[in-house]
């Protein structure tokens, strides 16, 4: 709010990245000028709302607006995020800003990139609980300490700002499974009611699936919950090498 | 034949047909309980959902699932739970459906957690469960009880993820981002789909079952300042008014207490179980003389209310007086970040505030329609005969917020919405299944039937000159605002029901500029603002004839609830613009009905 009202920045230079496939057009960068309310400091959601309203043809995705859904992951300035929960004051450089979409993935639709790649992988790490055991007639039970392993795992909400930040899965997004569906399978290696852990580690070794991370980190820069997929992918990795040894 | 720029008008003959033997409309928790509940019988199910499923609604719910699972108090009763229910909606919920959600509850919940919801724990290894609103033991006598089964404060992110990993297992099929426009029913007046299409592609589709459930979640989008995401516009509601059925006690919204001031996203009641309280600039915790037993764990209704009246008395916080504020600080950083981990992260983002140093200014925001469409407790749609009486619509269901089977009456308390979804999200997938095994026959809709379902998609479609929708859009949530809100009375209202005409024609001529097919969400707007004014009429003209205080319906004119005259549920249909009454159900089937009490906290 004071990086905002103290720069006293009424209009902004906004560049937004429009492709719409089926105009026959090229991509290309729509700048527009947007007035912003003094003094206060708007999320770069609100700003694009703003910009269609005077073009409704600028399309994203948007929906729960606080950062639980998921839906508005972008490239803002530069970095991949969530544009409900980026403020104006933490993006802007100057009074520009540009949003182009996610990186890495095909492009729907100006701001809307195609998640299919991102969800089957997602898939393919089996994202449920596997527990072969007669169930209780009530709940499964599990230790306070063991429920804490789970946390910094569960809360993934799929954004996929950490995938399409890293240039592995920009190489190998087929092979490599991404920070996010890594996340998940640690999700449920390390759920103490999940019975598959061995068959879980069987499916992820391979020269590509895990260990094409080489720990970059960009995915625990940009992960908008504050997650942690390389520490992740590094547990998967020593379980995986300790079973070997 | 993508929908594109030369306004076309489409016709039965030019749309894609897929056939299925269950379709669910929403991708939320009732939504995908019910699509799991078919999945997993093997019959051939779709999921029909505008946005992602984990996109839905059911991902912002924060504090829990209220239910008599005795992990906190090996004593509880879902009897106990039942009594709650039934004092919180100001007995004008149905008690055969509280009386079902309570006992099925615990049962439902415990499914979740074999499916691998990550419930918090106790030290024992079970279930935690925090205190909520309104909520006690012994029927009211025994004092607070804790009975709100939690994920730390991200019970509906953690319900809605284990909920769509379950449907991926049980091979449910998505048609993901796809938005439905209609119901189609046939000439016997039962439905037998929906019109939908495909945004990415714009791709128009019939989308033939033989039983339809509506999972379309919530309307607040018809307020300013409310809790609920962007896509919650009613769509459902809208759908079911066109087609000429009826919707139940639209007038009675809940706005919820803490809703972040100025941005309107809510923090969890949970703060208050936990510990938390509110003040007013003088410091003061003034719940406790609005609700000296039950302080701020009254319930809902009467915190926003009370909230309200320090505001409006002069004893709000902040430079315009104007909220009020919730305090966390004497928790200690141990309890704010295990228990509330999410809202500290709200917190700070939507209020510059951290929790554990100062309180959070919060004011009431809309939350929650305790109205919707009116179901059994098998989630078949009801209709009402001119004569009163109920009668089934046929191939059409309804679960969760966009239903009123009503298990909320007039005020629905804390973590009952979440036991809601699963517990008629699963009852509506079962009686369909059932219903699948024993051979359901509906008669073909003709291709007349189906253009009906098409009249409203194509006026936009076609339309060349006519309404801005965000201007439209903006007047109609002023509007309802304004003369609809906490506290409501007959002058304003009458007013309201004026301009909301205005509006409605308005809305009967917008003008959708960009026609393009691909991923056009102006499209998709365009037909949601259809659905919010159709919402937003029936809320009006049923608020206006509701003349007593009820639950979260506080009038100024009629501020006592009147038995005699309105111990009743409203029923609403679009054609007529009229509401009729209809009986509350005080037919338990194992325990005595609870009678209408003085309702105090």
């Amino acid at each position: 709010m004071d990086a905002i009202a103290s720069k006293s920045i009424s209009s902004i230079n906004l560049s937004i990245y429009r492709y719409d496939p089926d105009s026959g057009k090229k991509p290309f960068m729509q700048d527009l000028s947007i007035d912003i309310p003094e003094g206060q400091d708007i999320m770069v959601l609100d700003l694009l709302n703003m910009a269609k309203e005077q073009d409704p043809s600028i399309s994203f995705r948007r929906s729960c607006g606080e950062g639980v859904c998921g839906s508005d992951g972008m490239n803002i300035n530069g970095k991949n995020g969530l544009g409900c929960i980026t403020p104006l004051s933490e993006a802007l450089k100057g009074n520009k800003i540009v949003l182009r979409p996610l990186p890495g993935l095909p492009v729907i639709k100006d701001l809307i990139v195609d998640m299919k790649q991102f969800v089957d992988q997602y898939k393919k790490i089996k994202p449920y609980l596997i527990n072969d055991e007669e169930k209780p007639e009530r709940e499964i039970k599990q230790t306070v300490e063991e429920r804490e392993k789970l946390d910094g795992l569960y809360e993934c909400i799929m954004c996929g700002c950490c995938s399409t930040a890293c240039p592995s899965f920009w190489w190998n997004p087929d092979k490599f499974l991404g920070p996010a569906a890594l996340l998940q399978a640690h999700r449920f290696i390390s759920d103490s009611r999940d019975t598959a852990t061995e068959e879980r580690l069987d499916q992820l070794e391979d020269a590509f699936s895990v260990f094409k991370c080489h720990g970059i980190m960009n995915c625990v820069s940009v992960c908008p919950k504050g997650l942690n997929p390389t520490k992740a992918i590094n547990e998967i990795k020593k379980k995986l090498v300790k079973r070997a040894l | 034949m993508a929908m594109n720029g030369k306004g076309e008008e489409l016709d039965a003959s030019k749309l894609k047909v897929l056939e299925f033997d269950g379709i669910v409309v929403g991708g939320g928790g009732s939504g995908l309980m019910a699509s799991l509940q078919l999945a997993q019988s093997g019959f051939k199910t779709a999921v029909v959902s505008k946005v992602f499923p984990t996109r839905s609604h059911t991902v912002s719910a924060q504090g829990g699932i209220t239910c008599a699972i005795q992990s906190a108090d090996p004593d509880d009763d879902w009897r106990w739970h039942m009594y709650d229910t039934v004092k919180g909606s100001d007995f004008i919920g149905d008690q055969d459906s509280i009386e079902y959600m309570c006992q099925e509850g615990p049962k439902a919940v415990f499914e979740l957690e074999h499916m691998g919801l990550p419930f918090s724990r106790t030290e024992e290894g079970k279930i935690y469960q925090r205190a909520f609103g309104g909520q006690s033991k012994d029927y009211g006598k025994g004092g607070q009880a804790e009975r709100t089964c939690a994920a730390a404060d991200r019970t509906g992110h953690a319900l809605l993820h284990t909920l769509y990993q379950a449907n991926l297992k049980a091979g449910t099929n998505f048609l993901s981002e796809w938005f439905a426009v209609d119901l189609v029913k046939n000439g016997d007046n039962q439905v037998v789909g929906v019109i939908a299409f495909e945004i990415e592609t714009g791709e128009p589709y019939f989308l033939k079952s033989k039983a339809t459930v509506l999972a379309t979640g919530g309307a607040g989008r018809i307020y300013q300042t409310t809790s609920n995401a962007m896509i919650n516009t009613g769509d459902g509601t809208g759908m079911v008014l066109r087609a000429g059925f009826p919707v139940q006690d639209m007038e009675m919204w809940q706005f919820h207490p803490t809703g972040i001031y100025g941005h309107g996203t809510l923090v969890t009641e949970g703060c208050r179980g936990e510990g938390g309280y509110l003040v007013n600039k003088d410091g003061e915790r003034f719940m406790e003389r609005y609700a000296p037993n039950y302080k701020d764990l009254a319930s809902r209704d009467v915190v926003a209310r009370s909230m309200m009246l320090e505001i409006l008395e002069g004893r709000g916080c902040g430079p315009d007086a104007d909220h009020v504020y919730l305090k966390l600080d004497h928790l200690g950083p141990e309890i704010v970040h295990k228990r509330l981990p999410g809202i500290t992260e709200l917190s700070k983002t939507f209020a510059h505030v951290d929790p554990v140093e100062h309180p959070i200014p919060v004011v009431p925001t809309c939350h929650y329609a305790m109205g919707g469409i009116p179901t059994n407790v098998h989630g078949q749609v009801l209709t009402q005969a001119t004569d009163g009486t109920d009668n089934v619509v046929h191939g059409l269901y309804a679960a969760g917020e966009a239903a009123c089977v009503s298990v909320h009456g007039g005020n629905r308390l804390g973590g009952n919405s979440l036991l809601d979804l699963i517990v008629f999200g699963r009852s509506a997938g079962l009686h369909i299944e059932n219903a699948l095994k024993d051979g359901i026959t509906l008669s073909k809709a003709t291709n007349e039937d189906i253009d009906q379902a098409l009249v409203n998609l194509n006026r936009v479609n076609i339309s060349s000159t006519g309404e801005d929708v965000a201007t439209v859009k903006a007047e109609l949530q002023k509007n309802m605002q304004l003369n609809f809100g906490v506290f409501r009375t007959g002058d304003l209202m009458e007013k309201g029901l004026v301009e909301l005409e205005n509006i409605r024609e308005k809305t009967q001529n917008i003008h959708l500029t960009d026609k393009s097919s691909r991923f056009n969400t102006a499209r998709v707007e365009a037909l949601e603002l259809l659905n919010l004014i159709e919402v937003a009429q029936a809320t009006a003209v049923c608020a206006n004839e509701r003349k007593e205080s009820r639950g979260a319906h506080a009038r100024d004119d009629f501020q006592e609830r009147d038995d005699e005259n309105w111990l009743k549920h409203s029923i609403y249909f679009a054609d007529t613009k009229e509401v009729t009454k209809r009986d509350v159900n005080f037919r338990p089937k194992t325990v005595q009905a609870f009678q209408p009490i003085v309702r105090s906290y």
